[in-house]
């Protein structure tokens, strides 16, 4: 394990505060994505927190580590982290959706200072994230590129596309290796389970057949995650894909692995279920840390 | 001039546009450290092969991936390049089309296409490579410039306007050689204004790319056969279009053809249109283009003649238009 107790400990309630704060968001906006939220948000929290090199104080360095999450559709998790980076107004999620916003369902770079791309339209991210680890080695830069994909947007070809260059660009040294791809493997998509919809096992054979070095982990594991992003930014002759394996919806009973809480709406006790839920998942995890930690 | 390009008519002429354009960008790379160029499978077709050349680290070939090409280009802009992708226009304007909407021109990012074989100029290759409704769709695109130059030297105009000029561009060029229409690249290229090629009162004729040269010589024609004054517009800019040009044309010629090798639908004609509709003023306008068909296959020149889009087709439409009937008063309430 490459965290030390204490980080440990602190990043799960930073996992916790952001999980709150997005369900929060929910209750805000009327209606979200949180099934694909909840599921990423320990990716973020990592990401954000710890691993890219991305100073709030500073979001536009031009040396700083790119984050794309090509799943845009979890702008719902997304800007309450830049709240809590302080990018963002906390005043301003109660917002979320409402019209004349500059925060909704998708957010918008050049609406949030410090989002590296507006995403939506699925299967971009990729293509930009590797636009932007070429860019770094044109320029001189060392910056790394994080992707995180959902699962159920790997359907789209244009993923593929990308894929490939990612692997064919590494070998060439072009840059490429400096792109972390990290897919949301929270099994679920609007219409069901991806096996049902279109299955995408033998999904880790796929990345490696494009010429990944891959890695699965427990998406929601936060030591686990931490090594594998470790691995992945000492990098290595191929790209890196990180499968982390998640839940949708994690942390509330009704939402977890249900795959109909892609999108939805909390009434009252669905919220008051969600916040105690929440409560104690975050409970749940801290103590592990506190027993297991080192 | 910007970045030293001092092309001569000579050279114009052995030149195709997209020769020129890959000789003005691998000169404008020697002076902006940030332009690199993209590619999928079309270095030789697009002419890229000078800033390969002189820039391997600046060029990526991404394969036969259109999408990939346009999402990486916005990537790099975001990371503050600026990348010339260059492919054929139908994939640039209709397989690459979502990443042209959302990672270029919702993120306003500094990416500048050259989409080259336009409208029917790969004609042999059939409707598959036809891209005869590329400028319809992405003058829709927000943020987006839109520029079909009539030429080499006004190709490397836009080329070096695109350069110098924060934003998306969509640059429109043909396949293979043009007409020349200008004799050197300093004749005042504005983007977004129309450059008007010859003077005349009776009738305005509105032309883009490939079109300019076949209307300027059909304003020949119609000059010293039919004795009728022609006045010749190039609108290489369609997207901000020259909305005052054309109101001055309506005010000073009430009739015009518009002259596009694309679709009528949604085009220049479609643009000059608009612009005449929310002018307020009564005027005749046809469109000449493609008609809401599938071209033949053919040679280009073919095709513009099957078309009516060539000089001896603009000629036989001007004096149909110029046959019919028109509001001469300033009158115009018995209308309403």
């Amino acid at each position: 394990m490459t965290l030390s107790k204490q980080e440990w400990i602190d990043l799960e309630k930073k996992a916790a505060e952001l999980r709150e704060l997005c369900i929060e968001t929910v209750n805000w906006a009327g209606s979200g994505h949180w099934g694909g939220s909840s599921s990423c948000a320990d990716i973020l929290t990592l990401l954000y927190y710890k691993y890219a090199n991305f100073d709030p104080k500073n979001p536009t360095d031009p040396d700083r580590d790119r984050i794309v999450v090509s799943k845009g559709h979890v702008g719902i998790v997304l800007a309450p982290m830049f709240a809590l980076l302080g990018l963002v107004k906390k005043e301003d999620l109660k917002t979320f959706n409402h019209t004349g916003s500059k925060l909704g369902i998708h957010l918008d770079s050049n609406k949030v200072v410090g989002l590296d791309s507006s995403t939506g339209s699925l299967g971009h991210g990729s293509s930009l994230g590797l636009g932007m680890a070429l860019a770094g080695q044109i320029l001189g830069k060392n910056y790394k590129t994080f992707v995180v994909l959902g699962d159920g947007e790997c359907d789209e070809g244009s993923v593929w596309e990308a894929a490939m260059a990612t692997a064919h660009f590494t070998k060439k040294k072009r840059g490429a290796g400096n792109l972390i791809t990290i897919v949301d493997r929270n099994h679920n998509m609007i219409d069901g389970n991806t096996e049902d919809i279109m299955a995408l096992e033998p999904f880790e054979d796929k990345w490696k057949a494009f010429g990944f070095e891959t890695i699965v982990v427990n998406g929601h594991d936060i030591p686990a995650l931490s090594d594998a992003l470790e691995k992945a930014i000492a990098g290595g002759e191929k790209p890196y894909c990180i499968i982390a394996d998640t839940v949708k919806g994690q942390g509330v009973s009704f939402s977890a692995g249900n795959y109909k809480w892609h999108y939805g709406a909390l009434d009252e006790a669905k919220y008051n279920t969600a916040k105690a839920d929440l409560a104690e998942y975050a409970k749940i995890r801290i103590a592990r840390a506190e027993k297991e930690g080192k | 001039m910007a970045g030293g390009i001092t092309f001569t008519a000579v050279e114009s002429t052995k030149l195709a546009p997209a020769e020129i354009f890959g000789k003005t960008i691998a000169e404008l790379g020697s002076s902006d450290p940030t332009i690199v160029c993209l590619s999928p499978d079309l270095a030789t077709s697009t002419k890229m092969g000078d800033f390969l050349a002189k820039y391997p680290d600046r060029f990526f070939n991404v394969g036969i991936a259109e999408q990939n090409m346009i999402g990486i280009a916005a990537g790099m802009a975001k990371a503050g390049l600026k990348p010339f992708a260059s492919c054929f226009s139908v994939f640039a304007s209709l397989r690459a089309l979502d990443q042209l909407h959302t990672d270029v021109c919702y993120q306003n990012v500094n990416v500048k296409i050259i989409a080259t074989h336009g409208g029917t100029s790969f004609g042999q290759a059939g409707s598959t490579h036809h891209a005869i409704e590329d400028i319809g769709v992405v003058r829709t695109m927000v943020n987006l410039t839109v520029i079909c130059p009539a030429d080499g030297m006004e190709t490397a105009n836009a080329v070096r306007a695109a350069a110098s000029t924060p934003g998306p561009f969509y640059i429109r060029i043909n396949r293979g050689f043009d007409n020349v229409v200008y004799n050197s690249s300093d004749y005042g290229f504005e983007v977004g204004k129309a450059v008007e090629m010859v003077d005349g009162t009776d009738i305005t004729l509105i032309a883009c790319g490939s079109c300019v040269y076949q209307a300027m010589q059909a304003a020949s024609i119609l000059k010293f056969d039919h004795k009728l004054s022609a006045r010749v517009l190039n609108m290489h800019t369609i997207k901000p279009i020259d909305r005052e040009a054309v109101l001055k044309a309506v005010r000073e010629t009430r009739k015009l053809v518009t002259i596009e090798d694309h679709t009528i639908v949604g085009g220049l004609g479609s643009a000059v249109a608009e612009v005449i509709v929310e002018g307020g003023k009564a005027c005749l306008l046809r469109k000449l283009g493609i008609p809401d068909k599938w071209s033949p296959i053919g040679l280009h020149e073919d095709l513009l003649a099957h078309h009516e889009i060539d000089a001896e087709g603009i000629v036989k439409n001007v004096l149909e238009v110029m046959k019919q009937d028109i509001e001469k008063d300033e009158d115009w309430g018995d209308e309403v």
